[in-house]
Order: structure tokens, then sequence, then C-alpha cells
């Protein structure tokens, strides 16, 4: 890999610039410039508008520039953590004991189903293959979900629905290829067994795929809304990106009934809120781990993305 | 007669098969959670179907429900609106295949090209941001852009002279607004996949190329796109496995309930969850839920198996 990277890099170095290299280049950085600053300043605006007070911003809109800075909307969201700090508490929960068995139940089944000495290996793959081709629809496995595993506002409902999955299983499987059979083989002639294979020989060997199932976990847990938009109406047991989605909606709600011409009496109070801005600094609260996670962990996505080439 | 000692020595099947089974315990140990998984959440709710052919009534379950044969389908019918939704459906999900695709294997081919390894991990990284965050930030941030009253865009629009665009009560910008919206999303993703295919290609190639006097045009043209066709085919082929299956999240977040934009964004699976969710007509979201899994199920079939008879290389399974 190491001279494969030195090759292109002194193939590059000598490669006569030319016209054409320069106008496709020049292309380069304008598109890639433009479609990379499309994808971040989205963010800045979010954030910036966080720390503006409500009339500056309802004054100037949206804009990247701070006219009046102002924490406001923070201080009101912290007044009553409560709902808060039960969304986070569930979603930080959830993320982490989810996270930890969907990799170990990935990597486990996807190690058994490419051993070359498993008669079965062909048949249970189909069996699981088999469910990302067809499935029953949304119904009955929401009836399933709620009439017979009683998922109604019980933590469950936040953490089975995305523990096992057959991609990853893929990606799983395609990585556990490429470490070597002898490992397993020579093991098993020494009298190991295959728990003790899978879990003294293999799984150390692959914390590549650990790191890649567990990422893709975490965030699949982090950004989750519709489980809990089917399954929860306890404000204590709502995940975090559906608290933020009911409270957009609700200060939605609230600006229309005022726009309708609802009695003024009962609402004068609540229409005071900052609603802009909390809705923005709302934004900032639940998505600001990702975002500060994002540096630190997107090279192992990248990473990530090349050790399972998606196929079945 | 020495044929018939053989086959007496011979252990039964199901004690070969018993024999087998012993020998990998452990294996079969170790796929036992995962097995249990999937016929719970995903057999048993095949099997479930059977919903789509009852009046389901939820204190009754499954089983007690009375059967009513192909009713649900005719009011899946009778209500008009099983075409245009599963047209939308389909055209929403074809453009964001196509869009998506062109997008994705473009930026990966100008990165690519790029000198400065500092200028293409950053923007690598900038491109790959919007995957990470949920669809119901996507909705705040664009209500932060595009809002009526203090969307910056509208700002901009009214500060040199024009009026302010609503987008949220003309659905007309939607077909437009959804494919951005999606592709600013998923492309970062994509891109990183077709680059790490790109980085896989044989170096040689370029070099013997640069020999032969190829300028950039040709280099892409006659190596690098052909290189990236067999990602692109199974990319295709997986999105196409869903292609029935409309982006809940994307509609749902952004569209939900606007009945103001519905005529031009509603799609089977917003269809589905209203049925569920606010008229609670099981059967009929069963029987909708049933078509589209049909429908997908069909699709990929066929298009795999042109795919394997053309190329078996490509072809999913």
């Amino acid at each position: 890999m190491q001279s494969k990277g030195a090759t292109i890099r002194i193939a590059r170095r000598n490669r006569i610039v030319r016209t054409d290299q320069r106008v496709f280049n020049a292309l380069g950085y304008t598109l890639v410039t433009l479609f990379g600053l499309a994808c971040v300043l989205p963010f800045l605006l979010i954030a910036i508008n966080s720390f503006t007070s409500e009339s500056a911003l309802m004054h100037n809109g949206y804009s990247f520039i701070l006219k009046e800075f102002s924490l406001q909307a923070y201080s009101l969201s912290f007044k009553n953590p409560q709902r808060i700090l039960w969304a986070y508490r569930n979603t930080v929960c959830v993320t982490v004991l989810g996270t930890a068995i969907a990799v170990f139940m990935a990597s486990m089944t996807g190690y058994v189903l490419q051993r070359r000495d498993f008669p079965a290996r062909n048949a249970f793959s189909l069996f699981f293959f088999f469910t990302t081709l067809f499935n029953g629809g949304l119904v009955p496995w929401y009836i399933m979900c709620t009439r017979y595993l009683s998922f109604r506002n019980n933590y469950h409902a936040l953490l089975l629905p995305m523990m096992f999955s057959v991609w990853n299983v893929i990606i799983a499987k395609n990585f556990m290829k490429s470490i070597p059979y002898e490992i397993t083989e020579s093991a098993k002639v020494d009298g190991a067994n295959d728990l003790t294979i899978f879990f003294r020989l293999i799984l150390p060997l692959s914390t590549p795929l650990l790191a890649t199932l567990g990422l893709f976990s975490a965030l699949a847990y982090w950004n989750d809304w519709y489980n809990s938009m089917l399954f929860i109406t306890k404000e204590n047991k709502m995940s975090l990106q559906y608290f933020l989605q009911q409270m957009i909606n609700s200060i939605q709600a609230l600006k229309n009934l005022v726009t309708m011409g609802a009695s003024a009496s009962a609402l004068s109070g609540m229409v005071s809120l900052p609603q802009e801005t909390l809705k923005m600094a709302m934004t900032v609260i639940t998505t600001g781990p990702i975002i500060l996670l994002y540096p630190l962990v997107q090279r192992y996505f990248v990473k990530g993305l090349t050790i399972g080439a998606v196929k079945g | 007669m020495q044929e018939s000692i053989v086959r007496l020595n011979r252990p039964s099947l199901w004690k070969r098969f018993m024999r087998s089974a012993w020998s990998s315990k452990f294996l079969l140990l170790m796929l036992l959670p995962s097995v249990a998984y999937v016929i719970i959440f995903s057999y048993l709710p095949m099997a479930g179907i059977v919903i789509a052919f009852k009046k389901f009534s939820y204190p009754k379950g499954i089983f007690a429900s009375p059967w009513v044969g192909f009713n649900n389908f005719k009011f899946l019918m009778m209500s008009n609106k099983l075409a245009f939704l599963t047209r939308n459906t389909l055209l929403y999900n074809l453009a964001f295949i196509t869009v998506e695709m062109t997008v994705e294997v473009c930026f990966a081919i100008l990165i690519n090209e790029l000198i400065s390894k500092k200028f293409k991990r950053i923007f690598q990284s900038f491109m790959f941001l919007p995957y990470f965050i949920s669809w119901v930030v996507v909705a705040a941030i664009v209500q932060a852009v595009f809002g009526y009253e203090y969307g910056m865009i509208n700002g901009i629009i009214e500060g040199l002279g024009g009026s302010r665009i609503n987008i949220y009560a003309n659905s007309n910008y939607w077909p437009f607004l959804l494919v951005l919206f999606r592709v600013w999303k998923m492309a970062g993703y994509g891109t990183v996949v077709y680059l790490a295919t790109i980085t896989g290609i044989d170096p040689q190639l370029y070099e013997s190329s640069a020999i032969d006097g190829a300028n950039v045009w040709q280099r892409v043209r006659y190596i690098t796109i052909p290189s990236l066709i067999p990602t692109m085919i199974i990319m295709f082929l997986l999105a196409l496995g869903q292609v029935f299956r409309g982006d809940f999240g994307l509609f749902y977040q952004l569209i939900g309930n606007n009945a103001a934009l519905l005529p031009k964004t509603d799609i089977l699976d917003l269809f589905i969850y209203r049925a569920l969710a606010s008229t609670s007509d099981f059967g009929m979201a069963a029987a909708a839920g049933l078509y589209q899994s049909v429908l997908c199920f069909i699709t990929i079939m066929i298009v795999n198996g042109i795919i394997k008879k053309w190329q078996p290389d490509y072809s999913l399974f």
C-alpha cells in the first residue's frame, strides 16, 4: 500500500503539468470548493444564529453576520433542562449498549458465515440475505413490536430495532475472509473450540472492522428519531433527535396559531419565547457531540468503507 | 450384494446430519442470537403479511382477526392514489439514484486528480459531514436557509429587490428541492466509496498511459471510469432493491403532513405511515406495504438476472 502511494506520488511529480491537466484541476478545485462549502456553511449558519438575540434575528433574518451576541436561547434551554437531560441520557445509554451488542452480533455472525468448514454457511447466508430482498413491510413489523413485544414506551423499543443489520454482517463476512483461514485451522488442530478461536484469535485481529461497525451503529443510534416516533409517547423515554423534532414542531405549531390569530391572551406568554434562536440552540445542543467528534472519527469511516466492499 | 452391505454400514441421513451439526455446535451457538433476531424481526413479520388479507383489529391480534380476502387491496385501488403514489416513489428514487451517482462519480474523479493533499483531505471531510446528521437537523437547516420569514436566501432575495419565495406553500419547487437535499446529505458517502475504489486501481495503468501521452480526459475516460463500473453497478443494484421504498426520513421530516406540498411529494411510505398512525387502517397499510415489497422484489430479481446474464461478476447474487 505504502509503495503504491509512493509510485503515484513519483509519477505525479514527474508528470509535466499540461494544459488539459490545468483545466481539469481548475474545474476540480472550483467545484469541490463550492460543494464543500455548501456542505459546511449551513452548520455555521445554525451555530452563529443560535448565539444571536431573537430580536436581532427577527430583524435581520438568518445571516452569517453576528449582529448581536446573546446567550438568551441557551439560558432558556437550560432553565428547564429536565427534558434535555432525559433525552441525552436515553440516547447515550442506548447508543453505548446498542453499539456494543450490534458490533458483537454482526462480527460473530460474519465470522461463522465465512468459515469454509461450516457446511451450512451458504444456507444461513441465504437465510440472512433474503431479508434484504423481501420483507413484510412496516405494518406487520409494527404489530409484532407493539402487540407481542411490548415496545410501547419501553426502552427496548429504542434498542432492539437497530441491534442487528444484515449489511453489517456482509461487511463483517467480507472482512473476516481476509483473515487467513490457517489461523482458525491451526488453532483447531491445537484443540481450541470455535468460541475460543473467535474471541481469542479472530476478534483481536478485527479491530478495524469493529471500529467501522461501531461507528456506523453509533451514528445510527445517535440519529434515531424514527423508533421514538413509532413507539414512545412518554417524555422521559424519548431519544434526543425525536425530542428535537418535537421541540421544532411545537414551536412551529405555536407560530401557526399566532399567525392564524388565535386568542392572544392565551399565547402572549409563549409568543415572547425566542422561537427561532431556541430552535437553533436546540439543534446545536443535540448535534454538537457529533460535530465535535466528527474530525476524530471521520477518517475511520473513510477507512471502514474500504474494508467491506459490499458484495454478498 | 456388496452395495447393500455398504448401505447397511452407512449411518442414516438423520444421524449424519446430527453428527455434522454436533461437530459445528459452537458455530451454530454463535449464530443463535442473530438467527433468533432475524426470525423475530424479519421472518415472523413476513408471515404477518396475512394482515393484508384480514380486517385487523388490534385487541383481537393477528390470528383472531377475520379474513376479508382482497378487500384491503380493493380499498387501496379504489382510493385512486396507488398509481400516483407508486409513480412518485419510483420517479423520486430514480432521480436520487441517477443524480447521486453522477455527482459522486464526478467528485470522486475530480478529487482524485487534485494535487494538494491537504485540500483533498479537508474537502472530503466537508462533503462527508451532512451524512452524519439526522433528517431532523436537515429540516432545521432547511428552515434557516429557505424559510419564508427569516430564511437566509429570502433575505438575500429581498435585499436584491426581489420578492420572497415561500417554498412551504408551493409544491412545484419540491421535486427539485428534495433531490437537492438528498444529494447534499448523501453524496459525501458515495464519493468516499468511489474514491476508495479509485485508490485501488493499479497505478501502472496511469503510468503507462502517461508514457503513451494520454491527456487527463483520456485517462479518466479509459482508465478511471471503466474501473469504477463494477462499484457503480453494485451501488445501483443495492439502491434498486429499494426503488419502491421511499426515503421516509427525508419526506417525513421535510414534507410531513404539509397538505400544500403533498400533491407533488406524496409517496407510498408517507401514505402507509399515515394509514398506520392517524387512521389506524392496519389492513390497508399492510396491503400497501406488501404491494411495495413485491414490486421491490420483482425489480431486483429481474435487473439482477439481466446483469447476471450480461456480466456474471457484476451481479449482486
